[in-house]
C-alpha cells in the first residue's frame, strides 16, 4: 500500500499492519479456506448437491420469503420513516428508538417471541386462525420473522434522505398547482427512491442469510418451510462437510452479488443526498 | 430525529385525516411486529409466577450459559474495539490506494450468513478441516469448544466499532492531531488526548452495538458449539435447547434476560445519541459506507 504523505501523523504502518493482520486471520483466511475446500470436491458432485430437489426447494423458500419480507418492509419502512420525520405525535422519540429493536434483540429471542405471538394459541395467531390463516409453522411465519429482522434497514436509510428534502421544493410544486399527492409522487418519491431500494436490498440480503429467528417459527418441514441456512446445519450434523460447503458457497456468491448491487445503489442515492 | 419538522407551511402538508391515518397505520405495524413480541417474552416468562421465573435461573446450566456468554463478549468486544480504532486511524487519517476495498472487506461479515460464519471455522479447525489433524495431535479443541465460540463471535462482530468510528473520524479530519504534533506532542499522547477524546461517543456507540451482537449471536455460535449442556452453550443457545425440551417458562425466562439486554442497548444508544448529536447524523445511515468518505451530517 502506498501512502501519499501529506500528513505528519505517525502510526500508519502500525495501525494498517494490525488492521490487515486481524482482518486476514479472522475473516479473509477462514472465508477463502471455505471456498478452497469446496474446490476440492468435483464439479459434478458440487452441482448434484446444490441442485438436489430439497436444496432447490429451500432456495425457493428462502428467496421467496426474503423477497416478501423486504417488500413489506419497503412499504411500511417508508411509511414509518415518513411519519417519524414529518409528523409530531406523543411518543415519537420512543417509537424512533423502538425501530432499532430488531437490531438489538438477539435473533433467537425474536424467533421465540414471534412464535409465541403468532402460534395458534398466541395473542395474534388466535385471531388469525378463525380466518383460516396459519401464521406460525408455515411459509407465512418465515415472512413474519424476516419482516421483523429487516424492519430497521428501510427506515434508517430513508430517514436521512427525507430529512434533507428542502421544504422549498415542495412549496414550489404546490405553488405551481400540484396537488399534495402529485407533489409526493413526482417530487418526493423520486428523491427517496434510491434510498428505499438500498434499504430494500439491505433487508433482502439480511433475510437471505437469517437463521436464528426463522427456525423457531418456520416448523422446518423439508420442501415446504426449510430455509437454506438450516440445510447447511442439517448437512453438518450428518457430517456431510462437502454438501454443507457447496450450499454455503452458493449463499456466499448470492450475498456478494447483492453486496455489489447495494454499493451501486449507495452510489446512486448519494448523488441525491449530496445535492 | 433531532427536531420535528412540523413547522412546514400549509401547502406542503397533508390534511389532518391523512396524517392521523398514516401515523395510525405506522404505529399499528410497529405494535404488531415489534412491541407485542417483546411483551410476550416477559408475559410467558412470568406465566407461572415470579417463583417459577426465578427458579429457572437456579439451574447450574443456566449459570454456565450466562458465564459463557459474558466470557465470549469479554474477549470479542475489546479485541474488536482495538481493531476498530486501528482501522479507523489508518482509514480516516491517511490516504492510500485501495481504501474503499479495505472498507468493504471490513463490512464483509455483515454480508455473510451467520451459519456460514460458523461453518468456515468448522472447515478450518474441525476434525475434517485443514488444521484438524494437527489440532487433534496436539489435543487442542477449537470447534465444539470455547475457542470456537469466541472465534465465531469475533467474526460476526468485526465491523461494529470500525463502522461507527471511521465516518466520525473522517468528518473530524486530522488538523487537530497535526497541530498537536507540530507543538511537540508524542504520537500516543496525540491519540489519547485528541483523537480518542473527540471520537469517544462514537467509540462507545460502537462498543454498545458490538456487545449486543456478541451476547446475542445465535447462528454462528450454534454451528461451532456442538451444544454440550453446561459447557458450550451460550445463553441464546440455551434458550433454544429449553424450548425444544418444552420447558417454556425457563426458555422465556432466559430469553427475557436477553430482551432486557436489548432494551438496555437501545437505552444506552439513545443516551449516547442525546449526548452527541453529531453522531446521530454520522451514524444514521446503516448502509455500508462503501466509498470510504465522510458521511454528511
Amino acid at each position: 500500500m502506498s501512502v501519499r504523505r501529506h500528513t505528519v501523523l505517525p502510526g500508519f504502518g502500525f495501525a494498517m499492519g494490525f488492521t490487515l493482520l486481524y482482518l486476514s486471520l479472522i475473516v479473509l483466511i477462514p472465508l477463502s479456506a471455505a471456498v478452497l475446500k469446496s474446490a476440492t470436491a468435483s464439479w459434478s458432485q458440487f452441482w448434484a448437491t446444490v441442485t438436489s430437489p430439497r436444496v432447490v426447494a429451500s432456495y425457493r423458500v428462502t428467496f421467496g420469503a426474503s423477497l416478501a419480507g423486504a417488500l413489506i418492509n419497503m412499504v411500511f419502512g417508508m411509511l414509518v420513516a415518513w411519519v417519524l420525520v414529518r409528523y409530531s405525535f406523543p411518543g415519537r422519540r420512543l417509537v424512533d428508538a423502538l425501530v432499532d429493536l430488531p437490531f438489538a434483540l438477539p435473533t433467537a429471542v425474536a424467533g421465540l417471541a414471534l412464535t409465541a405471538v403468532y402460534a395458534r394459541e398466541g395473542w395474534i395467531g388466535r385471531h388469525l386462525e378463525p380466518l383460516g390463516i396459519q401464521a406460525a409453522f408455515s411459509p407465512l411465519g418465515i415472512v413474519i420473522a424476516l419482516t421483523f429482522i429487516g424492519l430497521p434497514f428501510v427506515v434508517r436509510t430513508v430517514q436521512p434522505v427525507l430529512q434533507n428534502i428542502e421544504a422549498e421544493l415542495e412549496e414550489a410544486a404546490a405553488s405551481l398547482g400540484a396537488s399534495r399527492w402529485q407533489t409526493w409522487r413526482r417530487v418526493i418519491f423520486p428523491t427517496v427512491l434510491p434510498a428505499i431500494l438500498t434499504g430494500f436490498a439491505l433487508a433482502f440480503g439480511r433475510a437471505l442469510g437469517e437463521y436464528g429467528s426463522v427456525i423457531f417459527i418456520a416448523g422446518n418441514m423439508p420442501m415446504r418451510t426449510e430455509i437454506t441456512p438450516l440445510l447447511i446445519v442439517t448437512k453438518l450434523e450428518q457430517y456431510d462437510y462437502a454438501g454443507a460447503t457447496g450450499i454455503a458457497v452458493v449463499m456466499l456468491v448470492a450475498s456478494f452479488v447483492l453486496l455489489l448491487s447495494i454499493n451501486g445503489l449507495q452510489w446512486w442515492s448519494r448523488r441525491y443526498q449530496d445535492a | 430525529m433531532a427536531r420535528p419538522t412540523t413547522a412546514r407551511p400549509g401547502p406542503a402538508r397533508e390534511p389532518a385525516v391523512v396524517r392521523v391515518a398514516l401515523i395510525g397505520t405506522a404505529l399499528a405495524f410497529l405494535v404488531l411486529f415489534v412491541c407485542l413480541p417483546v411483551v410476550a417474552v416477559f408475559a410467558h416468562a412470568l406465566e407461572k409466577g415470579l417463583g417459577a421465573y426465578l427458579a429457572s435461573f437456579a439451574e447450574p446450566d443456566a449459570w454456565a450459559a450466562i458465564r459463557l456468554t459474558l466470557l465470549a463478549a469479554a474477549i470479542a468486544v475489546p479485541i474488536n474495539l482495538l481493531f476498530g480504532l486501528a482501522a479507523a486511524w489508518a482509514i480516516a487519517k491517511f490516504d492510500f490506494r485501495g481504501k474503499s476495498v479495505l472498507v468493504t472487506l471490513i463490512d464483509l461479515p455483515f454480508s455473510v450468513s451467520p451459519v456460514v460464519s460458523g461453518l468456515i471455522y468448522v472447515l478450518l479447525f474441525g476434525a475434517q478441516g485443514w488444521a484438524g489433524a494437527w489440532l487433534a495431535a496436539h489435543d487442542i479443541h477449537v470447534v465444539f469448544a470455547v475457542p470456537g465460540l469466541v472465534l465465531a463471535t469475533m467474526f460476526v462482530t468485526v465491523p461494529f466499532v470500525a463502522r461507527e468510528v471511521i465516518p466520525l473520524m473522517q468528518a473530524q479530519g486530522a488538523e487537530e492531531e497535526e497541530a498537536a504534533l507540530v507543538l511537540g506532542a508524542r504520537g500516543w499522547q496525540t491519540f489519547w488526548r485528541i483523537t480518542l477524546r473527540n471520537a469517544k461517543w462514537g467509540v462507545l456507540y460502537g462498543v454498545i452495538l458490538c456487545n449486543a451482537r456478541a451476547m446475542g449471536e445465535f447462528g454462528a455460535v450454534s454451528v461451532v458449539s456442538g451444544h454440550i449442556r453446561g459447557k458450550t452453550n451460550t445463553l441464546p443457545l440455551h434458550v433454544e435447547i429449553l424450548y425444544n425440551e418444552y420447558n417454556f417458562v425457563a426458555a422465556f425466562a432466559a430469553a427475557s434476560l436477553l430482551a432486557v439486554l436489548a432494551l438496555a442497548t437501545l437505552l444506552a444508544k439513545a443516551l449516547v445519541e442525546w449526548k452527541s448529536p453529531e453522531l446521530r447524523h454520522a451514524t444514521r445511515e446503516r448502509a455500508p459506507f462503501a466509498e470510504g468518505r465522510p458521511v454528511r451530517s
